[in-house]
């Protein structure tokens, strides 16, 4: 099978200053279709920066990058802006809901930018089904402001998926979120993992990623390790547990 | 993108923020509004003037003896014993598309008709008058050119003196006696108003000049010479040649006599509120400049305000290009919304000018076309900078910005 995502020996360096800042020294990699991937790293290791260029908002400075067989490392503003649209999802830390802007629209708004235009009903159409998808059918027509931080974040992998990517991409999806929400968002994700998608997902929190299928730990720039989940967690199961150590407190 | 797309995006944009949407619209608004109320106000009074001066009759020069156009004191218009009827006739037969001519003699009598009597105007002319003045016979006809070959005593009458003097009864057929002279009436003319310097055209007793020259005044000169020029494109050609032809006739270096027509009337009237326009136009446009000016303030702030908002756009798939055109068109959306108020603002407030200082005012279909386009321009102009700025927002920062 072709790599979703293959990465041969990406650097990038910022030009700040005097001093060169030598963020990804040197990184290979390839994602196959379907994958969970958590990339881990302390601040500094360079995972944000290496986000960024497998999401297209930046250019690696050397290597190639393959999206899809696609060699997408040379291609300029627009050309990766449609890449963005077409092939890749984002969900984010802090959510970034449009507020005073219902879930709907929201979800809606990736298809605004579509190379093709969407009717209006096909985008609502795309747009219930995307929300029905991450189970927030019913808060369609709430603001931002309306909803709890598990919905927005809810909303936003709705928003992600609206125009069917090859690639979603997480970046610390539950750390603004306490814990039993990251376990119900971490739920959604292997949801949508089991049903063919491939994630992506960068955090901290070992505990998070041991909801994933394989684990990438970056320093300064390089890969540490990149193994296969040992244990792998079970979202449903864990929200069980949790479930009946509540009741089990509350008969106490 | 959809075409209508940008403009919902906008729409919703400005009603998130209404009141400051409405105070960036308001330097446009006035702008706006303070040119369409100036331009209805000083076309509405062109338009009077150009009226009046229209009611002078149909492409009409007149001669007036005596010249008024060069400096030193002058007895005033038709003051000089210089123009003769034999110049008249000279004019209708010796200058080219001259279609009518009529010599004429202005007097004040006393008249006295009816058992009543009344002050009036008593003019000589001859029977093309009404044609050249454009002057309608309301009832009974015009004296004819065998009445001013035979001097005779007939007359015609304008409005007021029929109210004057016959309250109640047909005035055609009644005499009228001036200076003891009998005239029988054949005619009345419609009314027509009051003239550019005010004066009632209706407040007139019409006679055959030569009737006036020998029976009433005695004189050998005309005050002046109305000519009708064949169109409205002879009119200057017209004018020169009876220039010509007077000072050949009179034979004099300087020109005794002036020849005006009724275009160079009409420039001379309607100067004034032309350089008032101009005026009032240059006042508003600097107005609208300083509405552009808010408008471009307040959408710099937007753009930093909504940095993250840009910033997730161009994550999933906006093109600098879709930023571009989204902030433009909010910009246009304020400026031409704030110009359609702005027309209406002016449009009501000369309609308020016009009812409290009875000035008639008109608003010109044009003015409302070009009031749009520049308020659009206005829009595009200063929302340009800052919606370049917003488009050229690098994502990741654009996405970090708290």
């Amino acid at each position: 099978m072709n790599a979703v995502i293959k990465l041969a020996d990406i650097h990038k360096v910022y030009h700040t200053g005097e001093v060169d800042v030598h963020a990804v020294r040197g990184v290979s990699l390839d994602i196959q279709p379907g994958e969970f991937v958590a990339i881990m790293g302390s601040s500094g290791s360079g995972k944000s920066t290496l986000m960024n260029m497998i999401g297209c908002l930046d250019r690696p400075t050397g290597g190639n990058y393959f999206l899809d067989g696609l060699d997408v490392s040379t291609l300029d503003r627009d050309q990766r802006a449609k890449i963005r649209n077409d092939k890749i999802g984002f969900v984010f830390q802090g959510f970034n809901l449009l507020s005073r802007t219902t879930a709907l629209e929201n979800v809606e708004m990736p298809m605004l930018y579509n190379h093709k235009r969407v009717p209006s009903a096909e985008q609502k159409e795309r747009a219930s089904k995307s929300l029905d998808l991450v189970g927030l059918a019913a808060r369609a027509d709430h603001k931002p402001n309306q909803l709890s931080g598990g919905q927005q974040q809810r909303v936003a992998i709705a928003r992600a998926l609206v125009n069917q990517p090859s690639l979603l991409l997480a970046d610390e999806p539950t750390g603004n979120l306490d814990s039993q929400t990251s376990i119900e968002i971490m739920g959604v994700f292997q949801k949508l993992n089991d049903a063919g998608i491939t994630i992506i997902m960068v955090t901290h929190e070992l505990d998070v990623a041991r909801y994933t299928k394989r684990m990438i730990i970056l320093r300064d720039g390089k890969i540490l390790t990149d193994e296969k989940v040992a244990e792998r967690l079970s979202a449903e199961n864990e929200l069980k547990n949790l479930r009946l150590a509540q009741e089990a407190v509350k008969l106490a | 993108m959809k075409f209508l797309a940008p403009f919902k995006l906008a729409a919703r944009a400005l009603r998130r923020n209404k009141m400051r949407s409405l105070l960036t619209m308001l330097g446009v608004i006035i702008g706006v509004g303070s040119v369409i109320a100036s331009v209805s106000i000083t076309t509405g009074a062109t338009k009077q003037v150009e009226d009046k001066v229209a009611s002078l009759g149909q492409n009409v020069v007149t001669v007036f003896s005596g010249n008024f156009s060069s400096g030193g004191m002058k007895g005033g218009w038709g003051s000089a014993p210089t123009l003769t009827v034999d110049d008249s006739r000279a004019i209708k037969n010796e200058v080219a598309n001259v279609v009518a001519v009529s010599p004429e003699v202005r007097d004040r009598e006393q008249i006295l008709a009816n058992g009543q009597n009344w002050n009036t105007q008593v003019i000589g002319e001859s029977p093309d008058y009404p044609q050249i003045r454009d002057w309608n016979i309301a009832s009974g006809g015009m004296f004819t050119e065998g009445d001013v070959r035979a001097l005779g005593k007939v007359a015609i009458i304008g409005k007021t003196v029929v109210d004057q003097l016959f309250v109640n009864d047909d005035p055609i057929g009644q005499t009228l006696i001036v200076r003891n002279i009998p005239f029988k009436i054949v005619g009345v003319l419609e009314s027509k108003g009051f003239n550019l310097f005010g004066q009632d055209q209706d407040d007139v007793v019409i006679i055959p000049y030569t009737s006036h020259m020998r029976r009433i005044t005695s004189r050998n000169f005309v005050n002046s010479i109305m000519v009708q020029a064949a169109s409205k494109d002879s009119i200057n050609q017209v004018q020169q040649d009876i220039n010509t032809l007077l000072l050949d006739r009179h034979k004099s270096a300087e020109p005794d006599f002036t020849v005006r027509s009724q275009l160079e009337l009409m420039q001379m009237a309607t100067q004034t509120s032309r350089i008032m326009s101009v005026l009032l136009g240059a006042i508003a446009s600097v107005s609208l400049i300083v509405g552009g000016i808010g408008i471009m303030n307040i959408m710099l702030v937007s753009v930093t305000e909504r940095t993250r908002e840009i910033g997730i756009r161009m994550a999933v798939g906006a093109r600098a290009r879709d930023i571009l055109i989204q902030f433009l068109i909010e910009a246009v959306t304020l400026s031409a919304f704030g110009g359609l108020l702005g027309i209406a603002l002016g449009m009501g407030a000369a309609k308020i000018t016009s009812h409290f200082t009875g000035w008639p005012t008109l608003t010109p279909f044009a003015w409302i076309g070009i009031a749009c386009i520049s308020s659009a321009a206005i829009g595009i102009v200063s929302g340009f900078y800052p919606a370049w700025k917003a488009s050229r927002l690098d994502p990741i920062e654009a996405l970090r910005y708290e």
